[in-house]
């Protein structure tokens, strides 16, 4: 393992999962597969300032719709490229955790999850009651013609957000390996004494908070295509600020591998329970999940990899 | 002619709802200068160095440091200058080993000192550290696991990593045994040698006198004695002020 730098994988595992996306000929594992895509971008994007920083984010479902209802204004207004639509809805969403991030990440702890958590209900009443995207009825969106060299618009729509995925793991890990890693880190453990080591602690929220958001955005940017059909309920759905905060915590939040291996483990739990159960069962497996990993492994799958791994290092005589 | 003040602190004020925390308080250090900040509990002592550091701002008055107003700057940005302070509670970053500590302010605030050495790495430069506070055979232990007076050491030498020029210790030796006490006072004295001014706050007046050239007493919030420690201790004011009449 020690011979390839470790940015080597998830591209090594990227290009892999997109050979197989040609192979496969069942529509369905595209559309599955895109969720776990898109849940690995979401826990990436939520462990930068939830896992590194320590601000809990109960308000990732706002930034995922805004990168959807963006995408859902540019259509409304003509047909954008994808990548058009991807890059405004980052942008939109990560000048929302600017915004969001002035005002609330003074707050410490509980004051801050539950300012998030007000922040997408703001957000789900404004666009209740915007007809111009539908209102609380929803909205259409049509998918653009096929693209050429897919055998379908989800596969394109699935390698897009391999492509995210991808970029979201290794923005995660540059920032986690990075100076400002370091400083977030420091800003967890205690904000007072980083302040005091001449950390810039609020500029750092601040840089990890647009970064974040702005992820989530991006992430939020191709669903109105992927499902076709747009409303408060599912842009909003409570599914994505509940998995993006259970699925780093279940893979563990001081790596960045333990986001993607949540949000896989979560991800593919949950769909193969919607496929073989029922759909009203996912948020209560995920909720069992989290139960047990809080009070069984605290620091995820990645905790329990390390404990592992020390123990195994420590038998010879020590 | 005085030589020019490394610290200029000028009526200090500062109030908490009704009470007034401090009343118009002066202080000045120069450059490499030992001093001594005593009084009795709740008499500002904390809050002065709050105010010094930017943990809070103060509600009036103006601190001026190496000749430039500071008064508005954010703490961070205080340390960067050279104001750097340790905690009556150690507050070590608990997820990081001991070395890892030091490499935070080695990282953020250490570079933008003039004399820093950018050919040493981060890692290289808190070890040497380590081994001046004699911390070294610690450096890859948690910081979780560190003793009581392992854990002010640590403090100490994150201090240092920050290339100070004016080191505020808070009470860097409550709770300690008489033995660790004087260690730490050694200690002290050391960096004072390397050029770094000092100002100690310490209930031990033991400590203060061995160690201070200069002693500032606070009494609720204002400032009733400033001069050589045996001077101050005879104060008529300050011996009311803690032994009753």
């Amino acid at each position: 393992m020690r011979r390839f730098p470790s940015w080597v994988w998830p591209i090594a595992v990227a290009v892999f999962t997109l050979a197989v996306s040609r192979l496969v000929e069942n529509e369905y594992y595209m559309f599955a597969g895109y969720v776990v895509l898109q849940y690995i971008v979401l826990a990436s994007a939520w462990n930068i300032l939830g896992g590194y920083a320590g601000y809990v984010n109960f308000g990732s479902a706002a930034f995922f719709a805004i990168g959807a209802y963006g995408t859902v204004v540019l259509d409304k207004l003509g047909e954008p490229p994808l990548v058009v639509a991807i890059l405004f809805g980052g942008i939109v969403a990560s000048l929302v955790g600017l915004v969001t991030a002035y005002l609330t990440l003074r707050l410490r702890g509980v004051f801050f999850a539950i300012a998030t958590l007000a922040l997408a209900i703001v957000l789900q009443t404004l666009v209740m009651n915007w007809e111009f995207v539908g209102g609380p009825l929803g909205v259409y969106t049509t998918r653009p013609d096929s693209i050429t060299g897919f055998p379908g618009y989800v596969n394109y729509l699935f390698v897009v957000m391999l492509v995210l995925a991808l970029i979201s793991v290794l923005v995660a890990r540059a920032i986690e390996l990075s100076f400002v890693g370091r400083g977030l880190a420091a800003i967890r453990d205690n904000e007072l004494a980083a302040e005091c080591c001449g950390v810039p602690t609020f500029r750092l929220k601040v840089l990890a908070a647009m970064l974040s958001g702005g992820l989530m955005g991006m992430a939020g940017a191709p669903f109105p295509y992927y499902i076709t059909y747009l409303d408060p309920n599912s842009a909003f759905s409570i599914a994505y600020g509940i998995n993006s905060i259970a699925m780093p915590l279940v893979g563990g939040m001081s790596h960045w591998i333990g986001p993607v291996i949540g949000a896989v483990l979560l991800a593919v739990v949950q769909q193969v329970a919607t496929v073989t159960i029922s759909s009203e069962l996912n948020l209560m497996i995920v909720g069992v999940l989290l139960i047990s990993f809080i009070t069984l492994a605290p620091n995820g799958v990645v905790g329990l990899f390390e404990r592992y791994r020390q123990q195994r290092h420590w038998r010879p005589g020590k | 002619m005085t030589m020019q003040n490394l610290l200029e602190a000028n009526s200090i004020r500062k109030s908490f709802g009704g009470f007034v925390a401090l009343d118009a308080v002066d202080i000045a250090v120069r450059p490499g200068e030992r001093v001594g900040l005593i009084g009795p509990n709740g008499s500002g002592k904390s809050t002065l160095v709050n105010c010094l550091s930017g943990a809070i701002s103060s509600d009036t008055g103006t601190i001026s440091f190496d000749g430039r107003a500071i008064e508005r700057l954010p703490a961070y940005r205080r340390t960067r200058l050279g104001i750097v302070r340790t905690f009556q509670i150690p507050l070590p970053f608990m997820s990081m080993t001991v070395v890892e500590n030091l490499t935070i302010p080695l990282r953020f605030a250490g570079r933008h000192h003039p004399g820093a050495l950018t050919v040493v790495s981060d890692i290289e430069q808190a070890l040497l550290i380590l081994e001046d506070v004699g911390l070294r055979d610690k450096a890859s232990e948690s910081s979780a696991r560190l003793t009581q007076v392992e854990m002010r050491k640590l403090e100490l030498a994150r201090a240092v990593a920050a290339r100070p020029k004016l080191l505020i210790a808070d009470e860097t030796m409550a709770g300690l045994s008489h033995a660790e006490v004087d260690e730490i006072i050694l200690l002290l004295l050391k960096l004072n040698d390397q050029g770094i001014a000092i100002i100690m706050i310490e209930h031990i007046m033991r400590a203060v006198i061995a160690f201070s050239q200069r002693a500032i007493v606070l009494v609720a919030g204002r400032k009733i004695a400033d001069d050589a420690p045996d001077v101050v201790m005879n104060n008529a004011e300050v011996v009311r002020a803690y032994l009753g009449e």
